[in-house]
């Protein structure tokens, strides 16, 4: 079979299909700015739209969804350890911030200010 | 080639078990992905400590959303410069996707077509970049070790992370130029045209890196 010898071939409407999605993500994401969206909402809305981008460019253009499960798991599984070191760098995070607000008496509350030249 | 159909938890120990090939995949495809594994963990030990000094800054870290607004046609509007390399960047890994179908089929024209568009897309990216760096550096002031909005690591933070994506986009634009005249050459007639699935797995990966980018440091 000529399909099989010839690597990855799937019909070009997958392709279009995703990249309209990945148009159409990209827009929610930046109306998210946009819109000013602040807190866990803007947060939460961000991290979905980066990965639903982020699963069909992996599953789709890069054709994870049709490897076999050998490569799949070679690749995939291993940047889960990461999130250990973002976890450990998250709590340490906050630790040294609140060290800083009480011990240094950093103003937790202070705004930043406009780029110059802007208004 | 393996039947790539096959799925289940008995394909991977199958795999794996035995003196055997465990990837059914072109070697260098294989290689290429072990080298965006190990490329993931170098950006995301970027984009960690990236959070982890914006958490434990006490100073108030710049608003993107202002510090990259443009003002075009007469409107102040945040954060676009952004949103139009997004755009330009997913645009390019569409036409990447477009040349691999392409080139499997053995349509060296289009598939080299899409390949130079392509590129030249990631030129455009490259070149936004260096519009978006010098307007940060001269008009803002941003220094790696300091800037007049805010906390002080926002420029390294910054210049590192961009700099590094827009050095693997620069290094793709050449990758994809190279592939380009060999497909236009017909060096790929009887290696087959798996050259080109490889240099789009690196091309996406820059694109995927992006919407990281794009959602850490920029939405965030």
């Amino acid at each position: 079979m000529s399909e099989a010898a010839e690597g990855q071939q799937h019909p070009l409407g997958i392709y279009y299909a995703i990249w309209i999605l990945l148009f159409v993500l990209s827009v929610f994401s930046y109306m998210v700015d946009y819109y000013q969206f602040q807190g866990y909402l803007r947060w939460t809305l961000i991290l979905i739209f980066m990965m639903l981008k982020a699963g069909f460019i992996v599953a789709i253009f890069m054709h994870m969804a049709w490897e076999r499960l050998a490569l799949i798991t070679a690749i995939l599984l291993p940047p889960l350890v990461l999130l250990v070191l973002v976890g450990l760098m998250a709590i340490e995070g906050d630790y040294t911030f609140l060290a800083r607000v009480v011990f240094f008496g950093a103003d937790p509350n202070a705004v930043p200010l406009s780029p110059p030249g802007s208004h | 080639m393996a039947n790539s159909n096959e799925a289940g938890a008995g394909t991977l120990v199958e795999d794996w078990s035995g003196d055997k090939e465990t990837f059914k995949v072109h070697w260098g495809k294989a290689m290429m992905w072990i080298f965006l594994l190990s490329d993931t963990f170098i950006f995301t030990s970027f984009l960690t400590s990236y959070m982890h000094v914006r958490m434990s800054a006490a100073e108030p870290w710049p608003n993107s959303s202002e510090v990259f607004a443009l003002t075009m046609f007469g409107h102040h509007i945040p954060l676009i410069l952004i949103a139009i390399m997004t755009f330009v960047l997913i645009t390019s890994s569409g036409t990447m996707a477009l040349a691999v179908n392409y080139g499997y089929r053995r349509d060296r024209a289009k598939t080299a077509v899409l390949l130079v568009i392509t590129a030249l897309l990631g030129a455009t990216f490259v070149g936004m970049q260096a519009f978006e760096w010098t307007k940060l550096i001269v008009d803002e002031g941003v220094r790696p070790w300091s800037n007049p909005m805010g906390a002080a690591q926002f420029g390294s933070c910054f210049f590192m992370i961009t700099g590094f994506h827009g050095a693997h986009v620069t290094g793709g634009v050449i990758y994809l130029t190279y592939v380009a005249t060999g497909v236009i050459n017909g060096r790929y007639e009887k290696k087959g045209y798996d050259i080109v699935e490889i240099c789009g797995l690196y091309w996406h990966f820059v694109d995927l890196v992006w919407v990281f980018i794009f959602a850490f440091f920029y939405l965030w």
